[in-house]
């Protein structure tokens, strides 16, 4: 194994502008990994490996009832972005962010997208994550969307895209700030001489976002993180993020509605709760209003919510944005609200229900990528190229039968990044997904998660298919210092 | 804090104490078999009383020889008291508060457990059962030191001492029960070097051998039963168990001294008082082991009103407001 050897081949590459030439913002650590001998650099990977098993950073399969725990692979090379380029991509999701709260909120009171046609009226009212319950609701402070994941993705000809707005309950912060511990360790004198920001604020950020959003007559306000429980696969992030916050982390059960306040049972007795961060989807939030064989939520957390007794991170009702055929208008609502072009490019993308546009995607499965609206996870998606005739036949049948729920995007060649692999450095194709806070103002986390498809010639980076994980470097400054 | 949180803590740390507890008496038990010409079902099978299902044992194994009570105790999946399944269940129950509980404690733990995991099958010789059972007693030590010197002296902690404590307590009281019964069996040989080998492998199982021997000498069951279960200063004595049980108890309250705030700080303070002012003599005289079966069922009494008391809280007024269950703490009491 040796960087000086590896080959970027066909593929950008997010360390190495051309065979043995480093992009500016990768030299430094290009030429210590040069000068690191090969047991050396596998030894740091595998003692990276044993203290995530050691600290059980890990996350459940959802197949598996009996909740079996994996670690999510991580390798040891990180991603490294540019001072200038992140420059770009922070003002590109702070505008994203921004017009996708307007159009939220118009949504769910005067529909004046809709009333100047910029978006078929149908496509909203079709979407399953449209939430009529939450018709004329003001969130504390008028925002809708605290914390968002965007993914990121660079394709061949060198440009950053948005592949998809992860607006409900995006996971995965955790291993950020995980990995960059871990890599503290791994590489200390990299970081030492490298000017790298930093990521560890994260939690802290979260706290200020969430303590913005309690009503105002609460001068100490009690934050908690909802989760579904210990065999939900993202467990061990909600535990993660309410021990960084200092935050209580409660299940449905831990809570009740009454006196219209919301409470949780302690050793003391009841306690008032005023934000919740709710790592639970809609539909499983109260019984009362949504789903009603919910175990999950709390019975009348949303006439509490509605009273203006809590706040709850993301709002009910945010997931309409979050539509991956809403998604292919983006651009569309970043122009009506700010009248600004879009700064970060979307996929383009073909919409099923346009007839047009579904006989062109039928046509070509061989070629694009198929997604239906409302899955994650790297579910319900087709990648067509890798797909056998028969599976593409299968879904196209799908697609027919529900247009409207689906999309289709070309097969982007992904950027790659040098990933150990079998004890080689080899090219291996990631995306990036930073973090977003909405408070008093909006924050992006300096970097984010990189995923990285570990499967030779893999494009699913998702935890649940084989992907793993990276750190993310981004420059603090654009002298060849990282 | 959380009533669940609380409980799981509770849990996890009494698991984490049954765990070392049966790791002592199988190792002890190993050691007494090399010197000891008593039937070899007699020396097991009590063992089995002390950790676990009697029935269930003879129903899947049949014969209490040591291969099969050692795996049973110590490896069996399906025994929820064995070794592995305590610190399996005790492991499990901290995933659930790991953010409560320190990080230097889950790591400890989260470690052991996954090494235990992967070597619970392997041991094929007497040294290398010798040598886990070590390791795990070792284990679970580390994992108290660490709590107790990285932990705030705050509600989840007590929690956590009050559940090592009420194990403590109801592992000593039945190892003491079901070797005292033995012992009177074979009267015969009272004050042969049989007898002597036999009560030094019940204090070793208490941890008290050298301790007891410093105070009291010679061997005598009465000074025996006077020690493991009124002793005021030992850590593994009942009285001493349940007296900090109870001062854990006052400390999550905040009840001042001379005061009763709850009942679950009643029924324990009863039994804490009753031993302070009783003797071994007159426990020998009643009977030991109808005093010793009272005992317990008074222990897994006050367990259910510190249940009642802090972990099963129920809203005002209104049935809607009922406690559901959540992810259940794992939990069980031994019967």
């Amino acid at each position: 194994m040796d960087i000086g050897s590896y080959n970027p081949e066909e593929f950008y590459d997010e360390m190495f502008e051309a065979p043995g030439r480093p992009w500016p913002a990768a030299s430094l650590l290009a030429q210590r990994l040069a000068n690191l001998p090969q047991e050396e650099l596998l030894a740091r990977q595998r003692a990276a490996e044993t203290a995530m098993v050691r600290m059980g950073i890990t996350f459940n399969v959802y197949s598996d009832n009996q909740g079996v725990e994996k670690t999510f692979p991580f390798d040891i090379i990180p991603r490294i972005v540019s001072a200038a380029e992140w420059t770009h991509i922070d003002a590109g999701l702070k505008q994203r962010i921004t017009a996708l709260n307007l159009f939220i909120d118009d949504i769910y009171h005067d529909q004046k997208i809709l009333k100047d046609k910029v978006i078929p009226r149908e496509i909203v009212e079709s979407s399953k994550c449209l939430r009529p319950q939450c018709m004329g609701l003001n969130p504390p402070r008028g925002v809708w969307i605290h914390i968002t994941g965007t993914d990121l993705v660079r394709n061949s000809d060198g440009v950053v895209y948005v592949l998809e707005d992860n607006l409900r309950c995006p996971s995965g912060v955790s291993y950020v700030l995980e990995n960059r511990h871990l890599m503290k360790t791994v590489f200390p004198r990299v970081f030492e001489s490298a000017r790298i920001r930093p990521v560890d604020t994260y939690p802290y950020e979260l706290r200020e976002t969430l303590e913005y959003l309690a009503p105002d007559s609460v001068a100490e306000p009690r934050c908690v993180v909802l989760t579904p429980g210990s065999f939900n696969s993202a467990y061990f992030e909600h535990s993660f993020l309410a021990q960084q916050m200092g935050a209580e982390l409660v299940e449905g059960s831990d809570l009740v509605v009454f006196d219209d306040r919301l409470w949780m049972r302690t050793t003391d007795g009841f306690e008032r709760v005023d934000v919740v961060y709710r790592r639970i989807d809609d539909d499983f939030l109260d019984p009362e209003a949504f789903r009603k064989d919910s175990m999950l939520g709390v019975p009348g957390l949303m006439r509490v919510y509605k009273a203006g007794n809590v706040a709850l991170a993301n709002a009910p009702g945010a997931g309409i944005a979050d539509d991956k055929v809403v998604y292919a208008y983006v651009p569309r609502i970043i122009k009506y609200y700010l009248d600004q072009d879009p700064i970060i490019p979307n996929v383009p993308t073909h919409i099923c229900s346009e007839e047009k546009e579904l006989k062109h995607v039928l046509a070509n499965m061989d070629k694009l990528v198929v997604k239906a609206a409302n899955e994650s996870g790297g579910y319900g998606m087709i990648v067509g190229p890798a797909a056998s005739a028969k599976e593409r036949e299968e879904f196209a049948a799908k697609v027919k039968a529900d247009p409207r729920n689906f999309i289709a995007q070309p097969t982007l060649s992904l950027s790659r990044v040098p990933t150990i692999c079998d004890g080689e450095l080899e090219g291996r194709h990631v995306d990036l997904r930073p973090y977003i806070l909405y408070g008093d103002d909006v924050y992006v986390m300096p970097g984010g998660l990189t995923r990285v498809a570990l499967r030779k010639g893999s494009l699913v980076v998702n935890s649940s298919q084989g992907g793993g994980s990276k750190d993310t470097w981004v420059a603090s400054e654009d002298t060849p210092s990282c | 804090m959380l009533s669940r949180v609380a409980n799981s803590i509770y849990w996890m740390s009494r698991y984490a104490e049954r765990a070392e507890n049966v790791a002592r008496f199988v190792a002890v038990n190993l050691e007494l078999m090399l010197d000891s010409d008593v039937g070899v079902e007699q020396q097991w099978l009590p063992l089995v009383d002390t950790s676990g299902d009697h029935k269930d044992f003879l129903k899947r194994y049949g014969q209490a020889d040591e291969q099969n009570v050692v795996r049973f105790l110590a490896f069996d999946r399906e025994n929820p008291n064995s070794i592995f399944s305590c610190l399996q269940a005790s492991r499990e129950n901290a995933r659930t508060v790991r953010e409560i509980i320190s990080s230097a404690t889950w790591n400890q733990l989260n470690e052991f457990y996954l090494y235990v995991r992967d070597h619970a099958d392997k041991p094929d010789s007497i040294e290398s059962l010798s040598r886990l059972l070590d390791q795990i007693r070792r284990g679970t030590n580390t994992y108290m030191g660490l709590m107790d010197s990285t932990m705030t002296r705050d509600q989840p902690w007590q929690f956590a001492l009050l559940g090592r404590m009420l194990e403590r307590a109801d592992k000593t009281s039945r190892i003491l029960d079901v070797k005292y019964f033995l012992l009177l069996k074979s009267a015969t040989q009272v004050g042969t070097p049989v007898d002597h080998i036999q009560w030094g492998a019940v204090l070793r199982s208490a941890s008290a051998w050298e301790m007891y021997r410093k105070k009291h000498g010679g061997i005598s069951p009465e000074d025996i039963v006077e020690f493991l279960l009124l002793d005021p200063d030992f850590p593994r004595s009942v009285r001493f168990c349940l007296n900090a049980a109870l001062e854990s108890l006052r400390a999550i309250s905040g009840t001042p001294p001379g005061l009763v705030r709850n009942e679950a700080e009643r029924a324990l303070g009863r039994i804490c008082s009753a031993l302070t002012f009783t003797s071994a003599s007159e426990i020998i005289s009643q009977g030991l082991h109808e005093y010793l079966d009272d005992l317990q069922t008074r222990v897994n009494q006050a367990g259910e009103a510190i249940y009642d008391t802090f972990f099963a809280l129920k809203a005002p007024g209104n049935p809607e407001t009922k406690a559901r269950p959540g992810s259940p703490a794992l939990g069980q009491f031994q019967d």
